[in-house]
């Protein structure tokens, strides 16, 4: 098949993987809420792609809340029968969907192409449904990154990126002695929880991370290391600006960019910020991962819904191919600032955070100390995450104790779930 | 012919006499199936268990066991009462207190009347942004003061989780004290002239008149200004968002974007379904005993 010639690299893929030649086509209509500059690049290569095969495509962009118009949408057309080929939908959230017998499998497809190889196992997981695929990833964000500006740790005498949270509060002692503001950050619920998730990681390891913010267990919620973990965030708490109500994560960005905060805590979203500003990574800013040695991983994917009739169930199979086409995974990736959900795609053209992301995800493979993103709708159903969310925001925005914080979420979530 | 003549007339009167109601009644139908059949809908869903999806398995008063024992609805229902109590209270003061003024037969009133009301011309969403940039510490108000060299001056209500709620009260009087003023101004516009007069001859001070005179005469531009600005308060769900975002956490919730974040954010219907019951009662329990106790005086 290979000698058919040069078509476009990603049209040649797409054909190789499903096993057919190229007059391969389908109707698809695709719902997702990537309106905004790297994110609507990224899906305009989606697009062109499954153009190139001959399918039609139906763009459905619904911008707002991040999200949350688009969810309100699709519940609108599950209810009348009529959804959409695949929506931008992710972790527990496609259990819901499922449970509500609203998706179509694409199992075949993943078999005939053995996704359970190449994909992280615990993200496979969040993709299928009793055994079948009825998902499929586009990428990874890493969310237990830490951005920093070299030039302000230099003024502070810092000469490494901390790597136990001991280390982080000392150099933040610091920098605050040299004037500076030691952390850059947005007082937004999931920003405040996405800190929180990852002092969780750093504070109890992986295992502990998994007990608590996956398997909601209560014993873990009520523990020790639960206090400890809300002590650390009071602590991270004194070492941000008081400005921070209300900030947006890329304003946080910018201010490490600008040189007004040392460090920012964010998955690596951020990083399309300073890429986007020019700056060079390893000179104009340093990435690290938070300390903990695990990888909180988030993870963006197309959930099949229920649709009929010839065209759009091929299309549905043609598009769940093209999204793991390991061409495809590697431009979206470029453009969006993530790394590949295949773990065999070779990541040469990206940069070294994007290299270091994927190092780390296949040792955290291997020892096991990869873990779901409670902050970004991985791990648990949105009900009882809007509980976390809730607990760590009035913690982080009051006096509260860490003993009874660390009660009040152990009360929330058993009211939730 | 004549036959024909009496039942086209007869038609025509028929027509004429139910006109009103053949008109209306497409509108009626409507809204009593688009708000009042919405209404029983979502009191429905209130009692089932519904999550991502309505779910119609009837389930009884679990979701308002939930409801009552999340802290986050507390909050709500507290920031509301503080919210309306202040908002009205003020709007009405500072919206008398303006029409008394401009009562005097100023100069140039046409000109500060508009200049008054203006704010009513913006939207919430405008209103809340402007006051998120004004108040904000770092670049509003007490930026502004340091600058000027006052080093120690402090205002920063908006970022502070004890005070956001009184920046909230800060930009909705703002927006809507110069409606009340209209409000007023044309009902002391319509205070008998005679009445004055006769207070002014038996030697009334210009206190006295207006409190013992004027203000009780006012009382039913009282009743339409409480009921228009405390449905503003209830509904107030753009300034929050747009002001707050309902933080910092979750300090500045009110029920509405409470159960805006339930239904919407969190997949959880059940839940923002008894929240929206609860406001409704709670609206009702209001409004309909002060508008019952003041209609019927207004009656007899």
């Amino acid at each position: 098949m290979m000698t058919f010639g040069r078509l476009t690299a990603i049209s040649t893929a797409a054909a190789l993987l499903i096993g057919a030649p190229a007059q391969a086509d389908g109707t698809v209509e695709v719902l997702h809420w990537w309106t905004s500059g790297g994110e609507a690049k990224a899906m305009g290569t989606l697009k062109a792609a499954f153009e190139a095969q001959g399918g039609t495509w139906n763009d459905s962009p619904i911008a707002g809340g991040g999200g949350d118009a688009a969810m309100t949408a699709l519940r609108a057309r599950v209810v009348a029968g009529n959804p959409p080929t695949a929506v931008q939908l992710k972790g527990p959230g496609i259990q819901e969907w499922a449970e509500q017998s609203a998706l179509n499998d694409v199992q075949d497809v993943a078999q005939s192409e053995n996704w359970d190889a190449v994909l992280p196992p615990v993200l496979a997981g969040i993709m299928k449904y009793e055994g079948d695929y009825v998902a499929a990833p586009v990428n990874i964000h890493r969310v237990d990154w830490m951005w920093a500006n070299p030039q302000l740790l230099e003024q502070a005498d810092i000469t490494e990126m901390p790597t136990t949270w001991d280390e982080f509060n000392a150099a933040a002692d610091k920098l605050l002695a040299a004037g500076i503001t030691p952390l850059a950050h947005g007082g937004q619920p999931w920003q405040d929880a996405t800190v929180f998730e990852d002092v969780v990681l750093g504070v109890g390891g992986a295992e502990f991370y998994r007990k608590a913010l996956v398997e909601l267990d209560q014993n873990a919620l009520t523990s020790e290391t639960m206090v400890a973990s809300f002590d650390q965030l009071r602590r991270l708490r004194g070492y941000v600006d008081p400005n921070f109500p209300g900030r947006d994560w890329n304003l946080a960005t910018a201010m490490v960019m600008r040189g007004e905060a040392a460090f920012q805590i964010m998955g690596d979203w951020a990083k399309g910020e300073f890429l986007a500003a020019g700056k060079v990574p390893g000179e104009d800013f340093l990435c690290a991962p938070t300390p903990g040695n695990g990888y909180v991983l988030n993870s963006d994917s197309f959930t099949f819904f229920k649709v009929s009739g010839e065209e759009n169930l091929k299309g549905q199979k043609v598009l769940a191919s093209l999204i793991m086409s390991p061409d495809f995974q590697k431009t979206f990736n470029l453009a969006k600032g993530s790394i590949p959900a295949r773990t065999d795609v070779p990541l040469d053209d990206f940069d070294v955070c994007a290299k270091k992301s994927h190092e780390d995800l296949l040792l955290a493979i291997e020892n096991d100390t990869l873990v779901p993103s409670m902050a970004h709708e991985m791990a648990i159903p949105r009900s009882v995450r809007g509980e976390f969310l809730d607990l760590v925001t009035e913690f982080f925005n009051s006096d509260m104790s860490s003993e009874e914080a660390v009660q009040r979420l152990a009360d929330a979530v058993a009211r939730a779930s | 012919m004549s036959d024909t003549l009496s039942s086209g007339a007869k038609a025509g009167r028929w027509l004429e006499r139910h006109l009103p109601k053949i008109v209306v009644s497409p509108l009626f139908a409507l809204s009593l199936f688009f708000v009042y059949g919405f209404i029983a809908w979502t009191a429905y869903i209130s009692m089932t268990p519904s999550g991502v999806m309505p779910n119609y398995e009837f389930q009884g008063l679990a979701q308002y066991g939930r409801l009552w024992a999340t802290p986050r609805w507390y909050v709500a229902i507290k920031n509301l009462f503080v919210f309306s109590v202040l908002f009205i209270a003020i709007s009405m003061t500072i919206g008398i207190l303006l029409a008394v003024l401009l009562d005097q037969r100023v100069r140039a009133e046409g000109l500060i009347r508009t200049i008054y009301l203006y704010p009513m011309a913006l939207s919430f969403i405008v209103t809340g942004t402007v006051w998120k940039w004004i108040l904000n510490p770092g670049l509003g108000v007490e930026r502004l003061m340091r600058e000027a060299g006052f080093e120690n001056f402090r205002f920063d209500w908006l970022v502070n989780s004890d005070y956001a709620i009184y920046t909230l009260v800060i930009a909705a009087v703002w927006q809507s004290s110069g409606y009340a003023m209209a409000l007023f101004l044309a009902g002391l516009r319509s205070v008998d002239d005679e009445i004055l007069k006769a207070a002014n001859v038996d030697g009334a001070s210009a206190w006295k008149t207006y409190t013992s005179i004027v203000l009780p005469i006012l009382r039913p531009v009282f009743l339409s200004t409480v009921i228009i600005l405390s449905h503003l308060a209830i509904k107030s769900f753009d300034l929050v968002v747009a002001l707050t975002g309902g933080g910092p956490g979750y300090a500045t919730d009110m029920p509405a974007t409470f159960m805006y974040a339930f239904a919407f954010q969190r997949s959880e219907l059940g839940v923002a379904a008894a929240s929206a019951t609860m406001m409704l009662m709670t609206i009702t329990a209001i409004i309909v005993p002060y508008l019952y106790s003041e209609l019927r005086k207004t009656g007899s």
